[in-house]
């Protein structure tokens, strides 16, 4: 017998291996869901993997206040179709103290908002075992990332000790207190997860595709007015242009790119032929060199 | 990749086309390992931005890097785009293995950047363990090191059965030829035990280019193939699909009581609907009725695939067995033979219990026996008493319940298996299955008639085990002594063992290293319990100062049975008591190894009884024991049965 499987059907086996793992070893898993592609993804493994059971765990959204509407319509949306449970946790010491992107930059929000939003969450529920959809070929430090990442009782990620791990043999033994995040897109790039998505058509958030939409040239990026709450500096104005979204975050902090790819074909077709990376339109990355691995050891996913 | 589609690939046009070919590219997984500052970042930097892997944002930020960090003069330093963490910027090595992906028009690549730092090591084995190729470098000034004879001998011990020889930096040797043969003759001589299939050495330099993607014009001596054209022709396909079906059960889906499917990753073999399978561990057989997956049912599924079987008949199986073909089974035993590479800073001991988990199984585990271990320079086999971090041994082991798998050098998915520290949960140590041992098949056990219930019941008491913990001196053999006479006076059966009585007899050949004091303990948990086995009130009095022995002692007996007492007494004070004169000649380097001075004690955290000696006298103590057995014994046998005997 002669049969090979495709690179998209080893890199979909492996991430439902993972899955699996977690649910058959861990007490209280949940699956950290951000509405982006890549969570579009890890939900529709999800979905794969524990068929035809629904997935044992719940999803949860940081909900920082400030992603796009469009993101929280298409939210709603999915737990509604799937029928998964989804948890929204708001950091409210955050909310009282009006901590936003425009006021306190985007390194104190990302913190407050979402850092510590995440581990408020954790705590609240008690959860010994997160997924995320973290990609290795995202950011220098990710790529050192284990699948399963141990982080103590405090959230606080050692990138210099780092469990050994060996073939797909897992240690999935903690303290109580501690907890595993768990990444089972690890070996999934850009690419793959177009491609995945195009192949296996799954639903993504409408801001992926081009689309005329109000955008202000700020800092070198174009960002979407999406709500009131964004006040024009002076000299700038608000444009309507055909713009699109290759990756999805906070609507302050995420610049879009003029594309007229407006079709899965035509994004992959895109893809194929960028040349700068996707978290080029992420402005929490610039801030400064090894931000991502500092953000990562203080609890972000 | 990117810049040839560019070309010649209009956006929305042939995208389907274009994945269609992608899907049948296929992938290599391989590493870079070699000693420090052998060139392996460089190589990997080097090979991404030769194959335009690298964006402009990537790139911009790589020259702002190289400027600040960077150990290349004006040029790029190619090692700052895989070495991600801030200590590795800053110190310039590498610390832990980095994955990065690519891709050329032929084939899908990973490679995993390791170090080449001895205390890494275990970061080394991590990016090896899923590669199917090594690169091995070396610096052509340093020839063959030590480091570059320890990463050989475990890429062939994790089955890797293909090598380049990735001789570097030949630029600063005049890309001398002379250098480059010696150099190989150097590695073939160590490496002909190794039992790789292929060695290909390339002259090669990765901060220039020579050799990589491109031939070089400066060697001209040399007419083999470039690293890139070599990675994309080798063939290193392991067709797990040819051996036997192997399907460790993973998960068990039961989401109603008209579903039952057994979710895993087929490791080895394929599997069609009608297909006879067999439950490993206790050979029962079934067929399979479904192959479940989600978007519909398949015929047949092969290694690889992440797939749900629904079987027949109603068999016993849960996660850590393994639906196996019934013409060629795995083995089944509880003692075997493994090759083993060790992590942890805290040596392998034999004796001791460590936690061993298969990729879905999981049981306790002793090393029983440490035949030998491997000196990297020469592969001298070495008589060892403990296997210290990133050594390699062969030893034998024994489990607690037994596992299912086959020998490594047969499956690389069922072979092998990692060990973890029952205290901190680190993983210290990777496991190569080599055979079981004979022993394992051949010793069953006996099932007796008279049970230890029968026995206790008649001596009208149930058996415990009261193990007394704490520093020499402390007051146990006080206690212990004043307790059983106690219980002797009450009509109960007991015994006494004593750290200092045993070491005369069934110990005398026992001294006070760690693996000695490990293996010390061992043998008495084990009379203990045979001895509550007989239905007897067992007083162990051990210093037993590892929390790792002591927690193996109490999984040996029954639940409710091990009473952990804490004598608690400060060290000064059992310094200045020193009734047997020992602290006096430890505290002057008379004596090796006395705990509390410089070997540790750590003491118990959730003792079932802690004595806090100061103050007290051994009567007030013994009270406080006999008062807990007391309870128990009520407790157990109300909700034995409600009532008295």
């Amino acid at each position: 017998m002669n049969i090979t499987l495709t690179h998209l059907q080893r890199l979909e086996a492996e991430s439902i291996h993972i899955f699996r793992e977690v649910a058959a070893v861990f007490a209280k898993p949940v699956m950290l869901y951000s509405v982006g592609k890549d969570s579009s993804v890890l939900m529709h493994l999800a979905m794969k993997a524990f068929y035809p059971a629904k997935p044992p765990f719940p999803f949860l959204h940081v909900d920082t206040t400030w992603k796009f509407r469009e993101m929280i319509a298409f939210r709603d949306q999915m737990a509604q179709k799937l029928g998964f449970d989804l948890l929204v946790h708001v950091n409210e010491d955050g909310v009282r103290d009006n901590i936003n992107p425009f006021d306190h930059g985007s390194n104190t929000h990302t913190h407050v908002m979402k850092t510590v939003a995440l581990r408020q969450a954790l705590d609240k529920y008690g959860f010994d075992a997160a997924f995320g959809g973290a990609r290795r070929d995202e950011e220098k430090s990710r790529a050192k990332e284990r699948i399963f990442s141990f982080r103590n009782a405090q959230h606080v990620w050692d990138p210099k000790n780092q469990r050994p791990e060996m073939w797909k043999i897992f240690n999935t033994r903690i303290a109580s207190g501690e907890s595993i995040r768990v990444f089972p897109l690890s070996n999934w790039t850009e690419l793959d997860i177009w491609q995945y998505i195009l192949q296996e058509d799954i639903p993504i958030v409408p801001l992926y595709f081009a689309k005329e939409r109000p955008v202000v040239e700020r800092d070198g990026m174009l960002i979407l007015k999406d709500d009131e709450r964004m006040q024009l500096q002076p000299g700038e104005t608000v444009e309507n242009r055909l713009v699109r979204f290759r990756t999805l975050g906070c609507y302050p902090l995420t610049g879009a790119i003029e594309s007229d790819a407006d079709t899965l074909e035509a994004i992959v077709g895109e893809m194929l032929t960028a040349r700068t990376s996707e978290r080029q339109g992420r402005l929490i990355d610039r801030d400064e060199a090894g931000s991502m691995e500092k953000k990562k050891r203080e609890g972000y996913f | 990749m990117r810049h040839i589609l560019a070309k010649s690939l209009a956006p929305t046009d042939g995208v389907r086309d274009y994945m269609a070919a992608q899907e049948k590219k296929s992938l290599l997984r391989f590493l870079t390992c070699g000693s420090v500052d052998d060139g392996k970042s460089t190589l990997i930097g080097r090979l991404l931005s030769d194959t335009k892997q690298i964006f402009e944002d990537q790139l911009a930020a790589l020259e702002r890097d190289s400027r600040k960090h960077g150990t290349t003069g004006d040029d790029i330093d190619f090692a700052l785009l895989v070495d991600g963490l801030e200590a590795e910027r800053e110190q310039g090595i590498t610390i832990d293995v980095a994955y990065r992906f690519f891709a050329t028009p032929k084939r899908k690549f990973i490679v995993a950047d390791t170090p080449g730092h001895e205390q890494y090591t275990r970061n080394m084995a991590t990016g090896a363990s899923t590669a199917d190729l090594a690169i091995v470098l070396i610096d052509a000034r340093q020839g063959v090191l030590r480091q570059t004879r320890r990463h050989s001998i475990i890429a062939s011990l994790l089955g890797i059965r293909h090598v380049v020889l990735a001789v570097n930096k030949i630029d600063l040797v005049g890309f001398d030829k002379a250098v480059f043969e010696r150099i190989i003759e150097d590695y073939r001589q160590f490496s002909h035990k190794l039992g790789f299939e292929t060695i290909v050495p390339i002259p090669m330099s990765a901060r220039y280019g020579d050799n990589v993607t491109s031939r070089s014009d400066k060697t001209d001596w040399y007419s083999g193939p470039t690293l890139i054209e070599h990675l994309e022709t080798v063939s290193v396909d392991e067709a797990a699909v040819e051996l036997p079906f192997r399907f460790p059960v993973q998960y068990v889906n039961r989401p109603n009581l008209d579903f039952r499917g057994f979710a895993g990753t087929i490791a080895s073999g394929s599997v069609s609907q009608g297909d006879e399978v067999v439950v490993a561990k206790s050979g029962k057989s079934s067929h399979v009725r479904r192959i479940v997956a989600h978007g519909g049912d398949l015929d047949q599924a092969v290694a690889g695939q992440a797939i749900t079987l629904v079987l027949d008949d109603e068999v016993e199986v849960s996660r850590g067995n393994m639906l196996v073909s019934p013409a060629a089974r795995p083995q089944v035993a509880d003692q075997f033979a493994a090759n083993i590479v060790w992590f942890d800073e805290h040596a392998l001991l034999p004796g001791r219990s460590y936690i061993l988990r298969t990729e879905t199984d999981q049981t306790s585990a002793t090393v029983t026996d440490l035949k030998y271990r491997v000196n990297v320079n020469d592969f001298a086999h070495e008589a060892a008493k403990s296997l210290e971090m990133n050594e390699v041994g062969i030893c034998n082991l024994s489990t607690r319940a037994p596992i299912a798998f086959d020998t490594f050098g047969e499956n690389r998915t069922t072979g092998a298996f990692i060990l973890i520290d029952r205290i901190t949960n680190a993983t210290v140590g990777a496991g190569m299955l080599l055979h079981s041992l004979r022993r394992a098949e051949n010793i069953h056990w006996q099932s007796l008639d008279v049970g230890k219930r029968g026995r206790a019941d008649m001596k009208n008491q149930r058996s415990a085990v009261f193990w007394f913990t704490g520093l020499s001196g402390s007051g146990k053999s006080t206690i212990a002594n004043l307790f059983e006479k106690k219980l002797f006076a009450t009509g109960r059966h007991t015994y006494i063992l004593d750290g200092d009585n045993v070491r005369h007899g069934l110990n005398r050949d026992l001294g006070f290293t760690d693996a000695d004091r490990v293996e010390n303990i061992r043998r008495v948990a084990e009379v203990a319990r045979l001895m509550a086995d007989a239905g007897l009130i067992v007083i162990v009095s051990f210093i037993s100062p590892f929390s790792a022995e002591r927690r193996m002692a109490r999984e040996l007996m029954a639940d409710g049975e091990f009473v952990e007492v804490f004598v608690d007494t400060p060290f000064e004070e059992c310094a200045r008591r020193d009734p047997k004169g020992l602290y006096a000649r430890a505290l002057n380097g008379e004596i090796k190894n006395f705990t509390g001075v410089d070997s540790p004690y750590e003491a118990p955290e959730n003792p079932e009884i802690h004595l806090r000696t100061l103050g007290k006298t051994a009567e007030e103590m013994v009270e406080a024991l006999e008062l807990w057995l007391n309870e128990r014994d009520i407790a157990e046998d109300q909700y034995d049965s409600g009532g008295g005997i």
